[in-house]
């Protein structure tokens, strides 16, 4: 969650929850051949969240609010959230030993400032609101009034609308996301594939054992009715 | 196990040396992961959070202990009584490949003391919870297969005869976890959908790791009876082992139609021929892990001569290391641009794991009867 860019520091982190992208775009349309794109980057939030999918002992939670959240007390350190987030978020305390007790830190959309009737505190100082906050449906509408004000500030397309199924987090961007570093990523919510061969696990075992159980028995049977039939071939 | 001396003891000293001074190394390093935390040792990072420990010690260690399931299975279930010598040695390898297995773990894992919450907490809806019980059961399982030796060697005859009496029912849940376990492996991958290279994130990954680790569980028992021909001066069955490796032409040959087929339907072939760093690992996986091996084994003159035989299970063993390597490390892009290669440290983790390895399976050849042919099938 990186671009080729002045940021600092060089990606999100444990102890960076959100950061502000700095991308220098060139093409002879800008003034003076360039122009700068500032997008702030944090957890998407996702609806389908692959980390509360992949988790083993359900540490991550997608609450009803919005924010997908973190049981610190749960978590085994195993980092497959990291490998499966497709936004490269979480971020894993490399530098703490046994008794230091490393986690998993991400951005948590400030759900406890959230359950006291609060903004998350990136909405709440932000001068010139480019981050705010509300119901999804909401952010949606006031997205695509946007778009429709703007067509020559805006490009069409809101990204977190459908991508990986749709996230919480939304953006407006004045040029294509793809040269500004976000992944381009389908619709469908990328635990589909998992979730669907976990459902199949315990009917498979099943059936296999029946069928291992089976097969014993037809050979020992055969090994009983014909014990002259040494000779078997791999 | 260099024993090109024909003296063997300065042969074996020397081997002794090295063995002790990579499991000192492993310790001490994982001394260090506990004090300082695995940044210290490792060149991990949150664009590579999993590493060398995880593709080679777990993903591997695991696709070469599939010879106990496979070895097990032909012999209980589907009657080749005479591949019983090969069994326990087959089983050790694989109980040891497992429990190295859970030591790097223990090492990779960022809160070990907490394994048992695998127990407790439970998301069926996670892959790694599947290959945490799997992992759990399945050593359990071979903790029984193994067992005999023990029992055997000291005489206790009434648990031996306990344990006999449910062989088939250990072994059949054996391949079943066996099964569930290879196959979750490759699952861990599927939800990588939008980073892992077109060219092996597929639907079929369960099924593909799956395939190659049965293919690969005849080629390690052949790899390990030449070991132990060499480091134990024992007879190497050639007329045994040039017959199950019979099976891994047939068991490859299905991976690469499906593979291939695989592409086809997806539409990738394109992206077999772009000249890409990842097409070029594509093809050496493919041409030297499975086509050469295919071709090779399907030949008698090949299979017939110790060498022969031996190098080209090698090549299988090749295939598949490269095969788990590119899928969980090599072929998953890293958009921001970070690099990784093992610190040296990893590495001490790794082969420190591997000497303990080689170490019990010495210690258990000498003290154990681990190539007597048990008659324990014949009593049920």
């Amino acid at each position: 969650m990186t671009s080729d860019s002045w940021t600092n520091p060089f990606r999100l982190s444990a102890r960076t929850w959100t950061r502000v992208d700095f991308t220098e775009l060139q093409s002879p349309q800008y003034k003076a051949g360039m122009k700068w794109v500032f997008a702030r980057r944090q957890c998407m939030h996702c609806l389908h969240p692959a980390c509360v999918s992949a988790c083993p002992v359900g540490a991550f939670r997608k609450t009803d609010e919005g924010p997908v959240v973190y049981d610190a007390q749960k978590c085994i350190g195993c980092r497959y959230c990291m490998v499966s987030c497709p936004f490269g978020v979480p971020g894993f305390e490399w530098d703490k030993g046994l008794l230091a007790q490393p986690l998993i830190k991400k951005c948590k959309m400030c759900v406890d400032r959230l359950g006291a009737g609060m903004e998350p505190a990136c909405v709440k100082h932000c001068p010139p609101r480019a981050t705010i906050f509300g119901e999804r449906d909401e952010l949606l509408a006031t997205a695509k009034e946007r778009i429709a004000a703007n067509p020559d500030t805006y490009i069409n397309h809101i990204y977190g609308e459908n991508e990986v199924g749709g996230t919480s987090m939304l953006y407006l961007s004045s040029v294509p996301f793809e040269q500004i570093g976000f992944p381009k990523l389908g619709s469908e919510a990328v635990t589909v594939n998992t979730e669907a061969v976990m459902e199949k696990t315990l009917p498979f075992a099943a059936a296999w054992t029946v069928i291992l159980a089976a097969t014993y028995g037809v050979v020992k049977f055969r090994e009983r009715t014909n014990p002259q039939g040494e000779e078997k071939n791999q | 196990m260099n024993s090109e001396n024909k003296t063997s003891s300065p042969t074996i000293s020397f081997s002794w040396t090295i063995l002790i001074i990579l499991m000192v190394a492993g310790f001490l390093t994982t001394v260090a992961r506990f004090i300082w935390g695995i940044g210290s040792i490792s060149n991990l990072n949150d664009s590579y959070p999993w590493g060398l420990w995880i593709s080679f010690d777990l993903l591997c260690g695991i696709a070469l202990a599939a010879g106990a399931f496979t070895t097990a299975g032909g012999v209980y279930i589907l009657g080749f009584d005479k591949f019983k010598p090969l069994l326990r040695p087959a089983i050790l390898t694989g109980f040891l490949g497992y429990l190295l297995a859970i030591l790097a773990l223990g090492v990779d894992l960022g809160r070990p003391e907490r394994i048992w919450h695998l127990i407790i907490y439970w998301n069926p809806h996670s892959v790694m919870f599947e290959v945490g019980w799997c992992v759990m059961l399945y050593t359990t399982i071979l903790a029984l297969e193994f067992l005999p030796m023990p029992l055997e060697r000291f005489g206790l005859k009434k648990p031996l005869s306990i344990i006999h009496k449910f062989t088939i029912p250990i072994v059949i849940v054996g391949v079943v976890l066996s099964t569930l376990h290879q196959s979750s492996l490759g699952s861990l991958f599927l939800i990588v959908v939008n980073r892992l290279h077109p060219l092996w994130h597929s639907k079929l990954l369960p099924l593909f790791f799956f395939l190659t680790a049965v293919a690969v569980g005849p080629a390690v028992v052949v790899v390990e009876a030449y070991l132990s021909s060499r480091i134990f001066k024992r007879h190497f069955e050639l007329d045994l082992l040039s017959r199950i490796v019979k099976v891994i032409p047939m068991l490859l040959g299905l991976y690469l139609v499906l593979r291939f087929g695989d592409l086809v339907i997806a539409g990738k072939l394109r992206t077999l021929f772009t000249g890409s760093l990842l097409t070029l690992l594509f093809w050496i996986e493919i041409l030297i892990g499975v086509v050469a091996p295919i071709y090779l084994f399907s030949k008698a003159s090949v299979r017939e001569n110790q060498t022969s035989l031996v190098k080209t299970s090698l090549l299988v063993i090749i295939g598949v290391v490269l095969n788990r390597f590119n899928v969980s490390l090599i072929a998953i892009a890293r958009p921001d641009g970070a690099t990784y290669f093992p610190h040296l440290l990893e590495f001490c983790i790794s082969f420190g794991v591997i000497a303990g390895g080689i170490f019990v399976f010495w210690l258990a050849a000498r003290f154990l009867p681990i190539w007597e042919v048990s008659d324990d099938a014949s009593k049920v």
